[in-house]
Formats: C-alpha cells, structure tokens, sequence
C-alpha cells in the first residue's frame, strides 16, 4: 500500500510541486522572521508558513494517499481547519503583549487608543 | 429538532470530522452519529453562542475570495521579505466597524489572521474599532476599504 514507486507521473508531479512549493513557502516565512525589524512585522511572515505553506502540504499529501490508496483520503484537511481557527488565539495574546508592552513604555510610534485620549 | 439537536451545526460538523477520520462504513455512520449527538447535549451545560447563518451563497462566495486573497497576499509578503527593497511600509491601521455579531468577528479574526499581509491586534468593543497591522501600507483608506467592502459586509450579510 505505501509503495511510492506505483505512483503515476501525474500526481508524482502534482504531489511534488505542492510538497515544494508549501516547504518553500514557509521557508520564506521563516527568513522574513529573521529579516523584519519590528515585533510588528514579524508577526506577519510566519503567518504564510501556516496559511500557503501548511495548505500546500496538506494539498500534497491528499493527492499522494488519494492516488496511492485509489479512494478519497480527506482527513488532512483537518489539520488546515484547526491551524486556521487556532492561530489567531496565539497571535492576538502575542500582539496585545506586546500592545501593552509599547503603551506602558509610552512609545510615540504608537497611535494612541481613542479611549485613551 | 431544536429540541432534538440543541447545535446542529456543531453536531454536522462533528459528524464530519468523525467520518473524515475514520472512513465512511455502516458502522462508522451509526458510530459518529452517537458521538455527534452526544456531544452536541453535553455542550449545552455550556451554553455555547448560537451563530446562525443566514446566507450559505455569501458565505461560500466569501470562502472562495478569501482563498484567493491569501494566495495572493502570500506571494506579496514574499516579495516583501526576499527583494530588501521590497518598499515594505508597515502601519498600524484603525478600522471601525459596524459588524457586532460574536462569530461574525470571530471569522473576521481568523481571515485576517490567515493573510499575511495584515494582522489583528485588538478590538476595542467600546468604540467598536478595530487596529490592524498591515506589512505593507498602500494606503489607510485602501486597507479600511478593503476590510469593511470585502469582508465585513459579506459577514454581517451572514450572521446578522
């Protein structure tokens, strides 16, 4: 059953070009990580490594177990509904951290909160 | 069926997910269908927020333009982090929105979360306004404009 090799050359190309463009995506995600300034900016890049680089992946695998299995294998689409609905948690409590850091430090980079005026 | 099923959209969706990862049989079916609804009644203790959605073609013609939006919105942070002349011109942006409804702002978040052109940093439920951090500001109108036209109309057509 997992013999990659009675894979056809159709979805061996289909399954290889989402593995690498979903790995290459987040591979950028990742040096933008590193290349962006500010906290602010760097909660942006790691976003395309959970959006187009997860669903990338997961679009590869559902080719690869559909094709190699000969039946729909759809279970990894989970994955890219709990990743969607799951990231904002993390990022809005890294986001308001960071908020209430940069208020308290009275930083004038920021625009101020109306309700604070 | 109210009565019967307290959350039918809950228990579909668990039913889905039980099928998805196991496999569709007889078994499976009846299986999934007892944990769906026993699940679903044993939500109800907690009293959950009841979204209803009122329009399934809005919703499904939103799934479809956010899909795009976030492929694109890939390739431009891309081109942002890998050309360092990539005019990146970061802002935080004020949105006020008109949308109220829990589960509408709820997918708001999410979208916005999901592109990684713009990020939700807090909404203020008081003044009813949202900041937002863009990775590349064109200009606040276009991202207000863009917010408030694509997405939240569509989701207050949705949920309110």
């Amino acid at each position: 059953m997992m013999n990659a090799a009675g894979l056809p050359l159709w979805a061996a190309l289909l399954t290889s070009f989402f593995l690498l463009l979903g790995a290459t995506v987040t591979l950028i995600g990742c040096i933008g990580l590193i290349r962006l300034r500010t906290f602010y900016e760097r909660i942006h890049a790691p976003t395309m490594g959970t959006s187009l680089g997860a669903g990338s992946i997961v679009l590869a695998s559902i080719i690869f177990f559909s094709v190699l299995d000969s039946r729909p294998v759809l279970h990894e689409v989970l994955i890219a509904v709990f990743v969607t609905v799951t990231t904002p948690v993390t990022l809005m409590l890294l986001s308001r951290a960071a908020l209430y850091r940069d208020h308290t430090d009275d930083s004038r980079k920021l625009p101020r909160s109306r309700d604070q005026d | 069926m109210t009565r019967l099923l307290p959350y039918p959209l809950l228990a579909l969706s668990l039913f889905l997910m039980w099928l998805l990862l196991n496999g569709v049989s007889a078994g499976q079916l009846l299986l999934g269908a007892a944990v769906a609804f026993g699940a679903t009644w044993a939500m109800r203790a907690l009293d959950p927020s009841k979204p209803r959605i009122r329009r399934w073609r809005v919703a499904a013609i939103l799934f479809a333009g956010v899909f795009v939006d976030i492929i694109k919105s890939n390739f431009d942070a891309a081109r942002i982090i890998l050309l360092r002349s990539g005019r990146a011109r970061p802002a935080l942006v004020h949105v006020p929105l008109a949308l109220r409804d829990p589960t509408g702002l709820a997918v708001l978040a999410c979208i916005l979360t999901c592109m990684p052109g713009t990020a939700w940093i807090e909404y203020n439920a008081t003044s009813r306004e949202l900041l937002m951090h863009v990775l590349d500001a064109e200009a606040e109108e276009y991202w207000g404009d863009l917010v408030k036209q694509r997405y939240e109309r569509p989701l207050r057509e949705i949920f309110e």
